[in-house]
């Protein structure tokens, strides 16, 4: 179908953004690279009477390195992701997320901060900020505040943002030396969202697992760390024994519910499978 | 522009030429561009950006037409499958894809053109797995995609071959 009838602003400035948002408050969505509101709209599922487009407004672009950050502009990219050295460099396991989101065309014009505002439970990207404790920037009428990744996903769809607010960007700490990070996601097609996926984040240093953070998605209502089993790895060998030993805590972490994939059951063998592939190729696992 | 509107003034390039028109907000890049313009090669399938046969190219890089409004491609360069055959930018693609009979019914081959020659501009030998990755957003219901592999496949060692010599 086509999406039903709107109205469209472009602003020019956050400012401008804001405060379309707070004329129009419940009535308006931020429109960024649309790839997922847009299918929503041409569905019915969405109908927002005010779309507030802010793919010119140029200072929620980029990426850029501080001392002890990586910031990741709203508006950027998700191929600009993909194409990074910086993310390579740095946040290593968004760069290997990348080529799991949708296919190019989807890539060339979705965005980092648009995915995570969505919060749909099969994405990679709010998996990624939730690995690597990501803080996110949000502007409203009372000026920014700073949402970390535990509490900015809610459940489905749902997000910490609050109604006539605008995701800004989000920080990522620099990753400690001795720190790695390993990535998959099982879909039947290439670019399909996920039926199971895992990000993971921690450090191998000396031979050991320590700060493990083990982040699911596809399995649950929102990105989901597996703090049972993160505890069953930690503080122990860097080592394959470690990982298959512990893989019978995600009984107690994960309680995935059945849907066009699979029931219960195999969600949940599928993400020890996975969990156990992932794992044992991070680097330092021996 | 501060103020939402229901209609919106949009200027743009497409296939080289500059357009001006009026448009609902709801008009999708891809009916704007069958409708208003009777660029009638940019196909639209799913509608929800899984089929790929609605893929145009909008500075450069290829997007899907039914999940941008037209309102958004203002100030745009767009290209569409017909703007890449007249300039021939694609000739190779095509006759290999006759060679091969990497199309029947057609209506996914635009986008599929699309997609190809975008490939092959940042990846100039991509092997057949890349091929097919990369093509992973473009369906095909007629030829179980292995003729399209090979087409796709047979330009890009034939470009390599002429850039060797």
């Amino acid at each position: 179908m086509k999406a039903p009838r709107f109205a469209y602003a472009r602003p020019a400035s956050v400012a401008e953004a804001l405060a379309l948002l707070a004329e129009h408050k419940d009535e308006a969505r931020v429109l960024a690279g649309g790839q997922s509101l847009v299918p929503m709209m041409n569905f019915r599922v969405a109908a927002p009477k005010v779309l507030v487009d802010i793919n010119r407004i140029a200072a929620l672009s980029g990426i850029k390195v501080t001392r002890n950050h990586l910031r990741i502009g709203a508006l950027t990219r998700q191929v600009e992701l993909e194409r990074s050295a910086d993310i390579a460099r740095h946040l290593p396991l968004v760069a290997a997320a990348m080529p799991h989101v949708a296919h190019p065309a989807i890539r060339n014009r979705g965005t980092f901060g648009g995915s995570c505002a969505l919060a749909d439970p099969a994405a990679e990207l709010p998996a990624c900020a939730l690995a690597l404790g990501a803080i996110f920037v949000v502007s409203g009428k009372k000026g920014e505040r700073r949402v970390a990744a535990e509490d900015f996903f809610k459940g489905l769809y749902a997000t910490a943002l609050k109604a006539g607010e605008l995701l800004l960007a989000a920080e990522f700490p620099l990753p400690k030396p001795g720190y790695a990070s390993a990535f998959g996601e099982l879909a039947r097609r290439h670019g399909d969202y996920a039926m199971v996926g895992v990000a993971v984040h921690g450090s191998t240093q000396d031979g050991k697992f320590s700060d493990m953070r083990v982040v699911f998605f596809g399995v649950g209502d929102r990105p989901q760390r597996a703090a049972q089993f993160e505890r069953a790895l930690d503080g122990r060998p860097a080592a394959a024994k470690t990982i298959e030993g512990g893989l019978g805590e995600l009984d107690a972490d994960l309680s995935p519910r059945a849907d066009l994939h699979g029931s219960a059951a195999t969600k949940r063998h599928l993400a020890k499978v996975l969990a156990g592939r992932v794992l044992k190729q991070m680097e330092g696992v021996s | 522009m501060k103020v939402a509107t229901e209609t919106v003034e949009v200027s743009l390039t497409v296939n080289g030429e500059r357009v001006k028109r009026s448009v609902p907000a709801r008009l999708n890049l891809a009916d704007f561009l069958r409708y208003e313009l009777e660029l009638t090669g940019t196909h639209v399938g799913c509608e929800h950006g899984v089929c790929g046969a609605c893929t145009v190219r909008v500075d450069g890089e290829i997007v899907r037409g039914c999940l941008m409004f037209a309102a958004q491609a203002d100030g745009c360069t767009v290209d569409t499958i017909e703007g890449l055959s007249d300039s021939r930018e694609i000739e190779e693609l095509q006759s290999a894809f006759v060679l091969t009979n990497a199309l029947q019914c057609g209506f996914c081959t635009p986008g599929v053109l699309m997609a190809a020659q975008a490939l092959l501009r940042d990846e100039p030998n991509p092997s057949r797995e890349r091929i097919r990755e990369y093509l992973s957003g473009n369906y095909c219901r007629c030829t179980g995609y292995q003729a399209i592999v090979d087409a796709i496949e047979a330009v890009a060692r034939a470009r390599a071959a002429r850039s060797a010599r």
